[in-house]
């Protein structure tokens, strides 16, 4: 399919785009067909090239060479207005909505015909209503965006493309959000505008959304389109190898736990925002040696709030109990330094911003939170450099971080090799206790296995681990004991072997179906 | 982007800005109908062509450093100290007081206790907005200046009503006894066989030059620095580590607020020899740019200072001997 004439059967198609930044080569020789009124995924791992592609066909880049034809129709896309004028809609990952205004408001701005509101508004009321109708996607008109869930912002979102007439819709990682129920809510959704004869191009690195959504799949790795499947006669494994360029374990193979004594105890844990509003309202749980306790739930649910009073960054009352002591929530001995004196290593769930300093070099970071360490001191006045270059290169070489160069910047590696670096970093710490956020979150799926691995083999050494993940495949396939968050509280504790997704999803989202407490 | 190699963002980047700058200031020039090349003679002839002139840029450029490196090390804590002017006059009332009220019995001491007392006197004036900041949040850039304007009014009060002796004239203190004066450049060996005429660069270059070295060595090579960058770098990330924010302000203030006040045993007990109404000049607000220009570190801080010793004295030789007005300088300098 590399060359031949243009093909009105197809809604787009891509002919040898290529697009560099610098002397990186973001996408190489890229040809692509999408067939009318299909669903159609990219999946491929981080910095594969999908969002470049994506942005290229947006109009937020130009492509270096290559041809774009929208329904057959060689078409120029300089910037996102042509994109829209060629029936391209896109919906992001992070949304682009006015906080304060409403639903209505949103879907008009940009959009707006004359100079006063009251005719667009009220047009739009009406094509809003038969959209809404047509494809499920009820929203109501006048709510103001920030009462609304994410769930619907993102409905918002599509209405918005709709409404300017979008006959092809990009999302861009969608369900990075979602509850389990808002994710299928959305495949419907998606099901639905196909059915309409509308073409959707869904970009994900999940294998699960792929299988269950998409007609056809192209996968991409390093810039390069690997292959287009039929999504129906392909298999994640498949799938998952040509991602990466090799098989791929894509379950977690641990032994079942054997829970020693318990090593944290946490009991009426409270955490305050600087606004005074209560984010964590009271929740106790244990966590014994050689277990790895996992906690579910939509991304901010009090989830980070517990991880930061864990970690001394967050001011909490309550009672947090390490091997039988006490530790102190406020004021002297409540910080980063004296936690991990205790023995409590903290893998945050935002390493680019709490876990690294980007500007940092490797070696800088490998010492961070533990600058004070005695190995990493060559006197009372200096610190060790070279001993911590040397460690670096150490860690770098066991935890195969990719290059292995400790002066390069943190910001020079790609996400698994940054999250490489800081779980090197806490793991080899030995600690008692491992608080672990969003372990894989933007890591390919070959680092994503060594990862899991790592946590695993830990749990194994009879250390206790609190897992905090938005990725329920993630939480069940990891966890020895699972429990859900909801508005800062535990709904309800369960077995990963014996639970299903549906009953998960329910406490998720805040519907406490069966016994509410702790089940240790 | 293709982004730039090392070598040429820190060579090449300062070097074209330069050029530019030069070249905006010889249009300038030609504006107000004067000859840029003949300007540009004068500024190299006045400064760097004798003995002389490099005992001028030298006196200047030593101030910068002190002033240069004090805004560096409140930058890597991403703090913005504007307070240096402020810093360097309170930094002088110490080195008067020091000067006037201990008897010496040697300048090396002198200069020891004078030393201190600049820095203590400098980190004290840094230590309200630096608290300030620390645990009210007031931004540090509003309260610093603030603290200028406190500064001068503090020191024109105390030089006029108090340290003023009786039956002078003009605000000041007295003048410093012998002890208390310190070499110059022309009085110290084999520095006597370049500069055989009186300079007012004095020891205190030294002293800058090891500080330079100090603060290099504080911060890429100590807990604390790397504590403070870490800071800098990113709040939210060295609370995740445990290192505490009122700590890291409070001690890069102190750290900074003490580089500036010392730039007081240059101007105050090296040259004047005596405490001055408005004895920093406007250094203070040069060490913002010297330390923009040399690039937030020690080796760029005093090799910005030197060219702006140099713009300092050549402008100073401009004024004296063409019609270019002294305010030309500023322009350049601005540039």
């Amino acid at each position: 399919m590399a060359t031949g004439g243009a093909d009105a059967r197809y809604a787009i198609e891509l002919k040898g785009i290529s697009k560099s930044f610098g002397p990186v080569q973001a996408n190489k020789d890229i040809h692509i067909a999408v067939p009318k009124g299909t669903i159609h995924g990219i999946i491929g791992e981080n910095g594969a090239g999908k969002s470049t592609l994506m942005s290229i066909l947006y109009g937020f880049y130009r492509a270096d060479s290559g041809e774009i034809f929208i329904n057959g129709k060689l078409t120029a896309i300089p910037d996102s207005q042509s994109a829209i004028r060629a029936g391209i809609g896109m919906v992001f990952q992070h949304f682009k909505l006015v906080q304060n205004f409403t639903v209505l408001e949103n879907v008009v701005l940009g959009a707006e015909e004359g100079a006063l509101l009251a005719g667009s508004l009220s047009k739009a009321r009406k094509v809003l209503a038969d959209l809404s109708r047509e494809y499920e996607l009820d929203v109501d008109p006048d709510a103001v965006i920030e009462d609304l869930s994410v769930g619907h912002q993102q409905r918002v979102e599509i209405l918005k493309a709709l409404y300017r007439q979008a006959d092809i819709l990009i999302l861009d990682e969608p369900t990075g959000v979602l509850t389990p129920d808002e994710a299928d809510h959305l495949f419907r959704i998606l099901k639905g505008l196909r059915d309409q004869g509308k073409t959707v191009i869904l970009i994900t690195h999940k294998l699960r959304e792929i299988m269950e959504t998409t007609d056809n799949t192209s996968v991409m790795r390093r810039g390069t389109m690997v292959g287009t499947v039929k999504t129906s006669e392909s298999s994640p494994e498949e799938l998952a190898e040509l991602m990466v360029g090799r098989k791929v374990l894509l379950e977690v193979e641990k032994r079942p736990a054997t829970p020693g004594a318990v090593v944290l105890k946490v009991e009426d844990l409270r955490v305050k925002d600087e606004h005074g509003v209560e984010r964590l309202k009271g929740i106790s749980f244990e966590i014994r040696a050689g277990e790895i306790l996992g906690i579910a739930g939509v991304a901010g649910n009090g989830q980070s709030e517990l991880l930061e009073a864990l970690g001394g960054i967050a001011k909490a009352t309550g009672r947090i109990t390490l091997k039988g002591e006490d530790l102190p929530l406020s004021g002297k001995g409540a910080d980063g330094q004296s936690r991990r004196a205790a023995g409590i290593a903290h893998v945050p769930e935002d390493r680019q911003h709490l876990g690294l300093i980007m500007d940092f070099t490797a070696w800088e970071n490998v010492a961070f939170g533990y600058h004070n360490a005695p190995e990493y001191q060559k006197n009372a006045l200096f610190m060790d450099n070279d001993a911590l270059r040397a460690d670096t290169e150490k860690k770098m070489a066991t935890f195969d971080v990719r290059p292995p160069i400790p002066t390069l910047a943190a910001k020079n590696f790609s996400g698994g090799n940054q999250q490489k670096i800081v779980v090197a970093r806490e793991i080899e710490r030995n600690p008692d206790l491992l608080l672990i956020g969003q372990p894989t979150r933007g890591v390919d799926i070959g680092a994503i296995e060594f990862i899991h691995k790592q946590i695993v083999a830990l749990r194994d050494q009879g250390k206790a681990i609190l897992l905090v993940s938005v990725e329920l495949d993630e939480i069940r396939s990891l966890s020895d004991r699972v429990a859900v968050m909801f508005d800062g509280q535990i709904m309800g504790f369960r077995d990963p072997e014996t639970t299903d997704e549906r009953d998960l999803g329910l406490l998720m989202a805040g519907i406490a179906a069966g016994s509410k407490g702790e089940a240790a | 982007m293709e982004r730039l190699p090392k070598w040429a963002d820190v060579v090449l980047v300062p070097l074209v800005s330069l050029t530019l700058a030069a070249l905006i200031a010889a249009l300038v020039i030609l504006a107000i109908g004067q000859d840029p090349w003949e300007a540009i003679t004068v500024m190299v002839k006045g400064s760097v062509m004798d003995s002389y002139g490099w005992g001028y840029t030298l006196y200047y450029a030593t101030s910068f450093m002190f002033t240069g490196l004090a805004v560096t090390v409140a930058f890597h804590a991403s703090l913005f100290n504007i307070g240096g002017e402020g810093q360097a006059q309170l930094g002088g009332l110490g080195v008067a007081l020091a000067c006037l009220f201990i008897p010496w019995p040697h300048w090396t001491l002198a200069l020891l206790g004078a030393t201190m007392a600049a820095a203590l006197f400098g980190a004290a004036w840094a230590a309200i907005p630096a608290y300030l900041q620390a645990r009210r949040g007031s931004h540090i850039v509003i309260t610093t200046i603030m603290f200028n304007y406190i500064a001068a009014a503090v020191l024109i009060f105390l030089l006029v009503d108090v340290l003023r002796p009786d039956g002078q004239m003009d605000p000041a203190t007295a003048s410093f006894p012998e002890a208390a004066r310190l070499p110059t450049l022309n009085q110290i060996p084999v520095f006597n066989l370049f500069f055989t005429s009186n300079v007012p660069a004095n020891v205190t270059l030294f002293i800058a030059l090891g500080m330079a070295v100090v603060v290099w060595a504080l911060l890429w090579r100590t807990r604390l620095g790397y504590a403070i960058r870490a800071f800098g770098k990113s709040e939210a990330a060295a609370k995740y580590a445990g290192i505490s924010p009122f700590t890291i302000i409070m001690v890069a203030m102190l750290i900074s607020g003490g580089l500036a006040g010392m730039m007081a045993i240059n101007n105050v007990m090296g040259e004047a020899e005596r405490l001055l109404q408005n004895s920093a000049s406007g250094a203070g607000f040069i060490g913002i740019a010297v330390a923009l220009m040399g690039r937030n570190h020690p080796v760029g801080v005093v090799l910005a200072a030197l060219l702006f010793g140099f713009l300092f004295q050549g402008g100073a030789e401009l004024g004296l001997w063409t019609k270019i007005p002294i305010e030309m300088r500023t322009v350049v300098q601005g540039l």
